[in-house]
């Protein structure tokens, strides 16, 4: 875990957040991300497939954004994403940052992330409606992985 | 600008087709203007020529709940190279909501040269137009605006109590969850803020949805619109009619069809809407 702006991060998002701020010009930040949604795979067909379960559908996200959250061997978590709405970019783009710096990470990780993530990836022009529709894929991962907490409980 | 389209509307010069924007993408007397919910819609890929107006960073006071000034309007206008006789044809995603909203706020500076692509950025995609990343620069013009004019087509609180005491109609545009009460934002979308759910005292409930055809965006046909509003709904084009629905850019799209393709001859968007009215001290509410 890395500290870094008033919160802690799991090491991968802690340099994707110092990498992002390097973007201090608002276009040369959008233009980076937009290169992470071109990056966006699609939760591959052994995971799940169309209709997906609506218990995998992200509450408040727009742009219909879907989560599925495997539990590893190593007590840590995979996550894979969809994102229905072709014109959904900016979920896209934070799912598939998401996967690259949060997949592999422990519970704890996972949870410390702070919910204003979203900011600070994608800045103060953001609108709220927007800010909390994408900040709904943090939160189902989140409540995914408590999930897998209380069931282990249960066991 | 006329425009042959497959329906008519009373105000069809208000609405372009997608081949007509094609067949104008180099014209210097049109400017395309995109606006969108998602701010990394336009950047990602765009039509050719076309500029982005933001309703978040250019259209709002960055101070006050308010629209842009005249004076950041015209500074708006002339960096996107846009002056007094230019054409302003808008599209954008979510079936052309925010696209109506900016056609609606230029309304407020008087820039009636201007028209919705019918469809949106849904339409052009699906009929695999061409779309590209590069941005273009356009010299910078000296445009001249008006002072907004905020009495004819923008309705404020004391307005929509007016009109509730004269028992005048009003159309909530939202969904018939957050109409009645049971949600307190659109399906899908956050809570952003209003105390209470319900609707303003005598509203209808007229989705905007029902406005459009899903698959493609585009705006029913005269007749279903017609029917829609007038028959099932008893509105007349001669009605005093105040439209609203969360922050006033689903109600933009009601008022641009009530307005231009039904030719309603008075009608106000009430941009306040259900963030101001749900959350009012001292206002009453209907469930």
């Amino acid at each position: 875990m890395e500290e870094t702006n008033g919160g802690k991060y799991p090491v991968r998002l802690h340099e994707f957040l110092e990498i992002i701020e390097y973007y201090d010009n608002f276009n040369d930040r959008i233009n980076f991300l937009i290169d992470y949604a071109e990056k966006f795979k699609r939760v591959p067909e052994n995971i799940s497939v169309k209709p997906y379960p609506p218990e995998n559908k992200v509450e408040y996200c727009e742009s219909g954004a879907y989560v599925w959250t495997l539990a590893e061997p190593n007590s840590t978590f995979k996550f894979y994403f969809d994102v229905e709405n072709p014109h959904g970019i900016s979920a896209m783009a934070l799912a598939k940052i998401f996967d690259d710096t949060l997949s592999g990470e422990t519970e704890e990780s996972i949870l410390s992330v702070p919910d204003d993530i979203v900011y600070k990836i994608f800045g103060q022009s953001l609108s709220m409606g927007k800010n909390l529709g994408l900040t709904g894929i943090l939160l189902a991962m989140k409540r995914d992985v408590k999930n897998f907490r209380r069931m282990k409980n249960v066991e | 600008m006329q425009e042959v389209l497959d329906h008519v509307y009373v105000h069809s010069d208000m609405l372009v087709t997608t081949d007509w924007v094609n067949e104008h993408l180099n014209d210097p007397g049109v400017r395309i203007v995109e606006s969108n919910e998602d701010l990394l819609l336009y950047p990602s890929r765009h039509l050719p020529g076309s500029v982005q107006i933001d309703w978040t960073v250019d259209l709002n006071d960055q101070m006050i709940r308010d629209y842009v000034s005249r004076e950041n309007f015209e500074k708006l206008m002339s960096a996107n190279g846009i002056d007094n006789d230019t054409t302003v044809i808008f599209y954008g995603d979510k079936n052309n909501w925010w696209a109506c909203y900016a056609f609606w706020i230029f309304q407020l500076f008087g820039h009636t040269k201007a028209a919705v692509m019918d469809g949106g950025r849904l339409k052009w995609e699906k009929e695999n137009r061409q779309m590209i990343k590069d941005v273009p620069k356009y010299s910078r013009t000296n445009y001249k605006a008006p002072m907004r004019n905020d009495h004819g087509i923008r309705a404020f609180r004391d307005d929509v109590m007016e009109h509730i005491k004269n028992n005048l109609p009003l159309v909530d545009v939202r969904s018939m969850e957050e109409y009645t009460g049971k949600r307190l934002h659109m399906p899908e979308y956050p809570n952003e803020g209003a105390l209470r759910g319900g609707h303003i005292p005598g509203a209808a409930n007229i989705p905007w949805a029902k406005a459009i055809n899903p698959e493609d965006g585009t705006f029913k046909t005269f007749d279903e619109l017609k029917k829609l509003y007038e028959i099932d709904n008893n509105l007349n084009p001669d009605d005093d009619v105040i439209a609203y629905c969360r922050i006033g850019e689903r109600s933009s799209h009601t008022w641009f069809v009530l307005t231009y393709l039904l030719g309603f001859n008075h009608v106000r968007n009430y941009d306040g809407s259900w963030t101001e009215w749900g959350n009012m001290v001292g206002v009453p509410i209907e469930k």
